[in-house]
Order: structure tokens, then C-alpha cells, then sequence
């Protein structure tokens, strides 16, 4: 399992508290995370317990209220705003539950987006697009809108656009959340095979145990505390 | 310019809301450039007027004539260069009142000298120097009519009848064209010597008087000092430069400016509005899309940038095509030639049309490029779940 790799996520100490209006909601307290490189981590835990906000916080989109975040020995806590944007562009991926694709871009032109932030030549973005979705099975689709896709592409696509980059980790919350049984499994499987054989760090929030059996790991988000379980 | 695609394409996304937002931006600035073209045709006189030029008539009235004998007298008054006249001739071709244009007898030699912006060839010049019923007219006076050189045109005038019966008779011997873009070239100017013969009476009178002055910033002290010069006599004079004569002229029709600017202004707050809840609307419904531009590590600058840069974009494909389309209806020339010889659409107006393009782009997207700028990343995100 993971052991033998090094840390790659270090969350140490961290709260989180959201203010509305006058009330003040603890979401995370005093929590604490170590995801080793190389790890299929599974975020689990009821509704409304801090899953997405603890997902956020790691992806840099969201700051924590104290205690630090530690991503390849970078305090991304400390980053300015614009540090977290080159640093989200260059290592991380993110899947999202409802696909997230732009609509009025095509397959291609959705998975290109996060190119567009770097340097590299038309020809060159080309072939990473399509390296891509060879890689997530859609090549076939990549003049596609999404609206012309089934939900399982839409997924399939957004799991292209979050490795274009070749990110350090991808970042899943509930990527199956809203597919079928089936569609659901050949997203896991996918998630799988990129972690198995391109070695990807993923950490994916879900409510599903079949899901998360897919993992090598599984933590549980409870009152703002993680218990953790036996690897599956 | 690679993240241009993504602009174009969110403004394809509601196609009908665009096209009519574009339309409406289309038809502000095609109002704009039309009524900037009217604005300049009805002020022409004033811009086609020579700081150096003064106009002398009777202290009573435009239509009350001078004597013949002043001309040699203004001309004796230190910092004058030289005084021509005209008379106001009023004539109508084929006795049909919309046949009308400005038609004025003057002496040839010096009123070309003082109007080198009415520029006829030397051969033409010389035909008429020496044609007693020579005349020469504008350019689009003969295209109007279809005159040509050699041609004999009779005119009638309700003024001035002549001493023997029938219509005044003239010969064409020239056309003369535009010196500057400003340059009325409606006119028909004859000869006085021709006129003052043959006319039934008023013999030795003229209309009024040009005066070229040495020093345009003397202007004012030459002016006084003709009025001075004929004060207590039976034909007292008023001398304007020529600038104020036709302000004057045109403040008879009212004051054109403010009326145009008054409406373009109520145009530009409406199209404020429309342009703006299209922008305002357009961020709003793209709050989500916005999340997941700056979850993939588009900086909140850049985000600022697409928003300014699609209501930019939106403003200059309504505004220039708008402008342009202004252009093209004034290049083809004026539809009531009669009422406004000059007419075309200035520089200035196209550059000030160009300049409020970029002012609404900006001011209509600067809010809602703010707004998704300043949108913390994670509350996007949720906005879509
Ligand atoms: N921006 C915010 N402002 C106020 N409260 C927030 C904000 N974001 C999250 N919360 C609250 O924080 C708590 C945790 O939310 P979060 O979305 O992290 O839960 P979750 O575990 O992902 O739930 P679910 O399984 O339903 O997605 C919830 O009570 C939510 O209402
Ligand atoms: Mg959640």
C-alpha cells in the first residue's frame, strides 16, 4: 500500500468555520490528514459534514480558518490568491459530481481549457487533448457538446480535462454521485486504472461503499473529526 | 488571443438575446454617425468660414443694400487686405420654388482670390473673365441638374427682375470643386457687372461686403473701425466675422446641437441598460462555468479580463458595423442636396463614435467583470450543485 511512498498531503490542525450572518457553523475542528503519494483515497461521511469543504481546503480553493495544509511540501495555507490559481493549474485535477463542463465548448475544447494557461503551442495542446481522451475512451467524441453526451461521457470528459495538465493529484467529489450503476463503475474503473497504472494520487469523496471499495484507503468525516478504517 | 474562442463562444451561447442586443448597439451608433452627419451639414458654414474673412451689411438688415462706393473706402481702412461683395440674387430654375440654391453675383477676380477653397481651373477662370453672362457653379450644383459647361441656363428671381422681359440668361464656363471636405460646392456665382446692367433698378447697390483682414486676431479692431467709418452716414454697417454671420444663420433654425446631443444621450442611457443587463444577466447564469475556470487556475485577473473583453467585443461588433453603416449611407452624399449641400461624416465624429464604443464596452462590463472576479472559487462551485 502506501506506506512505502512519501507524504504528498499533509492537513494538520485544521478548522474551518463558515459565518451566516451572525451564526457561526463549525464544519472541520482540529482536523488531521496525511495522504501518501500514490494513494486512492476515499472521503466518506454523512451529508453536510465537511467532505466538500475538507476537499476545497486540499485543492487550494478554499482557505482553512487555522492549522496549515501541506501539498508536496508546499504551505499552500500561505499561498495569495494568485499563487493558489498557477499552483491549482500546475497539481490538481479537479472531477466534480455534476461534470462541470463549459457548454458551449466542445469535448476537446472543455479538456484544452486548462492549457490555455500554459505555454505550450497549438500542436502541441492538440496532442495532449488527445492523449487525453484516449486515455478516458472518447476520442471519438471529441467534437461533441456535452448536451450531446450521456452522462458517463459528460464524467469521462471531465476526468480528461482534470489530467491534461498531468497533475500531481486528482480531486473527485462524488464523481458517480449523479450516473447509473453502470456509467458509475466505468468511471471508478477509469479512476482505478489511473491510479494503478499512472500512478495518479486521487482522493474522492463519495457516499457510496461500492465506491469506495475501489480505494486503497478509506477515511470517515464525522462532527468535523476523521476516523479512520482499514485499508480495503 | 487563444482564450479569444472562449469569449466568441459565450457570446453564441444565448444567440437571440446577442443578436438583439448587438441590433440595438447597431442601430444607437447608426443614429449616432447619421445625426453627427446632419449636426455637421446645418454648422458647415461656421466651419467652412475663414478666420480672416469679415462680413460688412447694413446695421438694419441682411436684405437692406450698401452702396457700390464702399468697397474702394473699407479697402483704405489700415488692416484691410481687400473687400468684394455680393448681392443676394435668390434665383429659381424653371420658375419651380424647390429648384432653389444660392445664386450670387460677384465680381470674379477678387471674390476667388478671397475664396481659395472654391478651386476652378485656370482655363475656366479666364472664360469667365471674359463672359459678361459667364457663370460658375458648384460641383454637386451641376451634377443635381445635369449642367454642363457650355450649357445656358435661365433663372428667374422674385428679387431682382430684369429691365426687358423674360428670364436672366447665363452661360456655364465653369465648375468648380471643393477645397476642403467642408466646402459648400451648391453655389452659382455670376457676374456682377452683368447684373447691375441689366437689372430693373437698385443700380450701384449691393447685398454685402467681404473683407479680408491682414491679421485674424485683429479681426475685431478692423471690424470696428468700418463700422466707425460709416457711422452717421445714410447706410450705417454691421461687420461680423464671417464665423459669428453664419452662427447667426443657423440659430435661426434653432439650436441644432443641443437638440441632437439630447437625443444621442437618451440613445446611449438606453443602450447603457440594454448592454448592460445582457452582461449583467450573461455573468450571473455563468456563476457555475466561472468556478470551475478559476478551480482549473484562471487567475481572478484573468477572469476580469474574459468578462471586459466579451462586453468589449459585444459593443464594438454592434458599434463599429453601426458606424460603419453611417459611413456608407453619408459616402454616397446627401438626399436632400437643397437643404444640406454639406454633408459627410467628419473625423472627429467617427473617432468620438469609436471612443464611446470602447466607453460602453467598458462600462457595461466593468461591473459584472468585478463581481466575477471578486467570486470566492468554492461558493461558485457550490452554485452549480
Ligand atoms: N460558503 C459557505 N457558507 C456557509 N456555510 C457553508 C459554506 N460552505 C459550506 N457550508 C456549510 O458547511 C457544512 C459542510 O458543507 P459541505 O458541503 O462541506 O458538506 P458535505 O459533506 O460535502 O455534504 P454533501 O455530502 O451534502 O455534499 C454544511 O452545513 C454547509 O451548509
Ligand atoms: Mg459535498
Amino acid at each position: 500500500m502506501s506506506g512505502q511512498n512519501g507524504i504528498l498531503v499533509k492537513v494538520k490542525d485544521v478548522e474551518k468555520t463558515f459565518r451566516r450572518g451572525s451564526e457561526e457553523i463549525h464544519v472541520l475542528s482540529g482536523l488531521n490528514l496525511e495522504v501518501a503519494e500514490g494513494e486512492f483515497l476515499a472521503l466518506m461521511g454523512p451529508s453536510g459534514s465537511g467532505k466538500t469543504t475538507l476537499l476545497n481546503l486540499i485543492g487550494g480553493l478554499d482557505r482553512p480558518t487555522s492549522g496549515s495544509l501541506e501539498v508536496s511540501g508546499e504551505r499552500i495555507d500561505q499561498m495569495s490568491g494568485r499563487q493558489l490559481a498557477e499552483w491549482r493549474a500546475r497539481h490538481v485535477g479537479f472531477v466534480f459530481q455534476f461534470y462541470n463542463l463549459l457548454p458551449v465548448l466542445t469535448a476537446e475544447r472543455n479538456v484544452e481549457l486548462p492549457l490555455l494557461l500554459t505555454h505550450l503551442t497549438k500542436a502541441q495542446r492538440r496532442r495532449h487533448v488527445h492523449t487525453a481522451l484516449e486515455v478516458v475512451g472518447l476520442s471519438h467524441r471529441a467534437r461533441h457538446y456535452p448536451h450531446t453526451l450521456s452522462g458517463g461521457e459528460q464524467q469521462r470528459v471531465g476526468i480528461a480535462r482534470a489530467i491534461v495538465t498531468d497533475p500531481t493529484m486528482i480531486l473527485a467529489d462524488e464523481p458517480t454521485g449523479d450516473l447509473d450503476r453502470k456509467s458509475g463503475d466505468e468511471i471508478l474503473s477509469l479512476l482505478q486504472a489511473l491510479n494503478r497504472e499512472h500512478g495518479k494520487t486521487i482522493i474522492m469523496v463519495t457516499h457510496d461503499p461500492h465506491a469506495s471499495a475501489r480505494a486503497t484507503r478509506t477515511v470517515h468525516l464525522d462532527k468535523g473529526q476523521l476516523s479512520m478504517e482499514a485499508p480495503a | 488571443m487563444k482564450l479569444l474562442f472562449l469569449v466568441w463562444s459565450n457570446l453564441k451561447r444565448r444567440k437571440l438575446r446577442t443578436s438583439l442586443t448587438l441590433l440595438s448597439i447597431f442601430v444607437a451608433f447608426l443614429l449616432f454617425g447619421l445625426l453627427c452627419t446632419i449636426e455637421n451639414a446645418f454648422t458647415a458654414g461656421v466651419t467652412m468660414a475663414g478666420a480672416d474673412r469679415l462680413i460688412v451689411r447694413h446695421k438694419v438688415s441682411l436684405l437692406v443694400s450698401l452702396p457700390m462706393t464702399y468697397g474702394p473706402r473699407m479697402e483704405r481702412i489700415p488692416g484691410v487686405v481687400s473687400a468684394t461683395h455680393s448681392t443676394w440674387f435668390n434665383g429659381i430654375y424653371q420658375n419651380e420654388p424647390k429648384n432653389f440654391f444660392p445664386s450670387i453675383p460677384v465680381e470674379p477676380e477678387p471674390f476667388l482670390e478671397m475664396y481659395p477653397e472654391y478651386v476652378l481651373p485656370a482655363d475656366q477662370k479666364q472664360a469667365w473673365l471674359q463672359t459678361r453672362t459667364g457663370a460658375v457653379i458648384g460641383r454637386q450644383l451641376a451634377e443635381r441638374f445635369g449642367w454642363k459647361i457650355g450649357d445656358r441656363v435661365p433663372l428667374t428671381s422674385p428679387i431682382w427682375p430684369r429691365k426687358e422681359e423674360g428670364a436672366w440668361e447665363f452661360d456655364i464656363v465653369g465648375i468648380y470643386d471643393a477645397g476642403k471636405k467642408s466646402t459648400d460646392t451648391s453655389g452659382f456665382f455670376f457676374r456682377y457687372d452683368y447684373f447691375d446692367e441689366a437689372r430693373a433698378y437698385g443700380q450701384g447697390e449691393v447685398g454685402w461686403y467681404y473683407v479680408q483682414v491682414e491679421n485674424p486676431e485683429r479681426a475685431d479692431e478692423v471690424a470696428r473701425a468700418i463700422d466707425a467709418e460709416f457711422a452717421n452716414s445714410p447706410y450705417e454697417t454691421k461687420t461680423e466675422p464671417e464665423g459669428a454671420f453664419a452662427q447667426g444663420f443657423i440659430q435661426q433654425v434653432g439650436n441644432i446641437g443641443t437638440i441632437l446631443i439630447a437625443i444621442l444621450s437618451a440613445v446611449f442611457f438606453t443602450i447603457l441598460l440594454v448592454a448592460g443587463n445582457t452582461m449583467a444577466q450573461a455573468v450571473r447564469e455563468r456563476t457555475g462555468e466561472l468556478g470551475v475556470l478559476k478551480a482549473v487556475g484562471f487567475s481572478d485577473g484573468l477572469v476580469l479580463a474574459l468578462v471586459l473583453a466579451e462586453s468589449c467585443l459585444l459593443a464594438a461588433l454592434g458599434g463599429l458595423t453601426g458606424l460603419g453603416a453611417a459611413w456608407l449611407v453619408t459616402v454616397r452624399g446627401s438626399p436632400v442636396p437643397t437643404m444640406l449641400p454639406v454633408f459627410y461624416l467628419p473625423n472627429e465624429d467617427l473617432l468620438l463614435g469609436v471612443g464611446l464604443v470602447v466607453v460602453l464596452g467598458v462600462v457595461t462590463g466593468i461591473v459584472p467583470a468585478i463581481q466575477a472576479m471578486r467570486l470566492p472559487v468554492a461558493v461558485a462551485l457550490r452554485r452549480n450543485a
